[in-house]
């Protein structure tokens, strides 16, 4: 069944048991919606120095989304900034593959759990979904590090 | 298969609409549940619309060839059309926009320009809704800005309907206008007009009543609502897209300022100053949506040929059905009057805590179209405290076995995410 391709256990089980969730301590926090559908993210996150000590959050919306966040939590705790800009813009890459981008060992090596968004790709509707928590922790990121502040506070407001 | 009172020969009329034979999804087939978004169009227009092209096209109002005099007359035709269908005094009141939302947007811009008596300014106020659709909402907050007029609104009873138990505060002297629905796109509420009607005209208020999903469901009568304006749009009624209406009285376009400027609405124009054509014309800038026009006039026809009052029969009767069956799923909460009672064909509901765009995609799978979202109305769900909710939205094609196979979808959603 093609719904299979889009509701993988994985994805279902992070909708279910997310993982991180709850707002902590931060260095910055953005709320991001996405107005077709409602999905919300309240996202804070906190760095030590380039290292990401934290990425916390509370939304509401569908599994997608939701399961989404959890699985960014997973990937990007603990990492350094370098390194988690590259797994986000490899899962940007991927969301943005139209159903066409078959994962590779290489690419499921950077994303772990998140190459099971793959088959997500295939609907158009639901991709910013998916995408919806990395927008705002890129958003927060440049936030909380000063860069380009002006145009980081103008998106999330 | 069930059997409802009141029901039209939906066989016969299902035939009139080819995308309702459409397979999906490896066979599934097609259950079109979202005729509140846009309706489908029925051969009927599809060949008008063909038929223009391909004999008739030229810009209308200008030119003296053969082509541009037909055009013209089919374009004024429907106006006619228009006209008788909703019981307007005269045609010359009805304004050919491109959507609601414009019709929506041109009264505020309307009384936005306006001198003395009409005028908005910061001295006054303005009243909706809280259940409006985003277009009935933007256009008022963008006039309240741009005056400093006071924006008001009515709010909501538990049971989705208005709470008008503090009419005499929110409509008061400051009131010119009061702009709301008729029936509610996301609760499926009919609202009371004469009650608001009544209390608007006592303050001198105009009133502009947004009809979108009430022109075609049921008889819309102008006169009897009573109201200064009445916006709707095409693409609802078996029209196309591209084509809306606002009607409004006489005496007030005659009196009210143009918003948009350009050829059409003109009489005469020089380098220092121009003078208006008179209403529609003045209201309606540049070249027309002309074969949407046409093709909303073969709407008009396709839908007075079945009756509007067997239409609404039809899908009371749906709804009342509905409203059975989808209670009987558990954890759905339906959101909007629980009864088919003053109440259209759309309804809403959450399905435990199963979001909305889930329950779509699990439906979409079995070939059921359903909107969910917070379908333009993002008031309405904060007020409810739910994120968006799933909504079916019935029409004179829909059939019982629909309602069924939406709530058996249910079902299968329940268990796919249980």
């Amino acid at each position: 069944m093609k719904l299979d391709s889009m509701y993988q256990e994985v994805i279902l089980d992070h909708y279910k048991h997310p993982h991180g969730r709850g707002l902590r301590e931060g260095d910055a926090e953005v709320h991001h919606v996405n107005p077709t559908c409602g999905d919300e993210i309240t996202l804070r996150v906190k760095y030590d120095g380039s290292r990401i000590e934290d990425v916390s959050y509370e939304g509401q919306g569908c599994s997608i989304s939701q399961a989404s966040a959890s699985v960014l939590n997973d990937l990007l705790v603990g990492k350094d900034l370098a390194e988690a800009r590259r797994i986000q813009e490899v899962f940007l890459e991927l969301m943005q593959s139209k159903g066409k981008l078959e994962p590779d060992d290489a690419m499921e090596e950077v994303l772990e759990d998140a190459v099971a968004f793959a088959g997500v790709s295939k609907y158009p509707a639901r991709v910013k979904c998916a995408l919806l928590s990395w927008m705002a922790w890129k958003d927060a990121t440049a936030q909380a590090l000063g860069e380009d502040r002006e145009s980081a506070v103008r998106k999330s407001a | 298969m069930t059997q409802l009172p009141g029901l039209l020969d939906t066989e016969a009329i299902r035939k009139d609409f080819p995308i309702l034979d459409r397979v999906l999804h490896d066979g599934k087939k097609l259950v079109y549940l979202d005729n509140a978004a846009t309706s489908q169009t029925p051969r009927q227009v599809l060949d008008v619309i063909t038929e223009y092209y391909e004999q008739h096209n030229a810009n209308v109002h200008r030119g003296v060839h053969v082509l541009a005099e037909e055009a013209t007359e089919l374009y004024e035709g429907a106006r006619d059309k228009v006209a008788e269908f909703i019981n307007a005094p005269s045609r010359d009141e009805v304004i050919f926009t491109k959507n609601a939302s414009e019709s929506l947007n041109l009264v505020a811009n309307m009384l936005g320009w306006a001198d003395e008596p009409y005028r908005v300014d910061h001295e006054t106020e303005i009243v909706i809704t809280e259940m409006e659709h985003h277009s009935n909402i933007v256009p008022w907050q963008l006039l309240s800005q741009r005056t400093g007029a006071k924006l008001k609104w009515f709010g909501l009873t538990d049971d989705g309907r208005l709470d008008l138990s503090n009419i005499n505060e929110v409509i008061t002297e400051k009131t010119k206008i009061v702009s709301f629905v008729l029936v509610s796109n996301i609760l499926g509420t009919l609202n009371p007009v004469e009650a608001i009607v009544r209390r608007a005209q006592e303050v001198g208020a105009l009133v502009l009543i947004d009809a979108s999903q009430a022109a075609p469901h049921m008889p819309l009568d102008v006169q009897a609502l009573q109201a200064d304006f009445v916006a709707f749009t095409g693409h609802k009624m078996c029209g196309p897209t591209g084509i809306g209406v606002l009607w409004g009285r006489q005496e007030l376009l005659e009196d009210l300022p143009p918003f948009l400027g350009g050829g059409e609405m003109i009489e005469t124009v020089s380098m220092n100053s121009s003078t208006y054509a008179p209403a529609p014309h003045k209201f309606e800038a540049g070249t027309p949506p002309v074969s949407q026009a046409i093709a909303l006039g073969a709407a008009v026809d396709y839908l007075t040929a079945i009756g509007m009052d067997k239409i609404a029969q039809h899908e009371h009767a749906i709804t009342e059905y509905a409203v059975k069956r989808l209670r009987e799923v558990p954890d759905l909460r339906i959101i909007g009057p629980v009864t088919a009672e003053d109440r259209g064909a759309a309804i809403s509901f959450v399905l435990g805590d199963i979001h909305p765009h889930d329950v779509g995609q699990v439906l979409d799978e079995q070939g059921i179209a359903v909107r969910v979202g917070h379908h333009c109305a993002r008031p309405v769900c904060l007020r409810y405290g739910i994120p968006a909710t799933t909504r079916a939205s019935f029409y004179l094609y829909s059939t019982p076995a629909e309602v069924d196979a939406l709530v058996d979808g249910l079902e299968h959603v329940r268990n796919f995410f249980g």
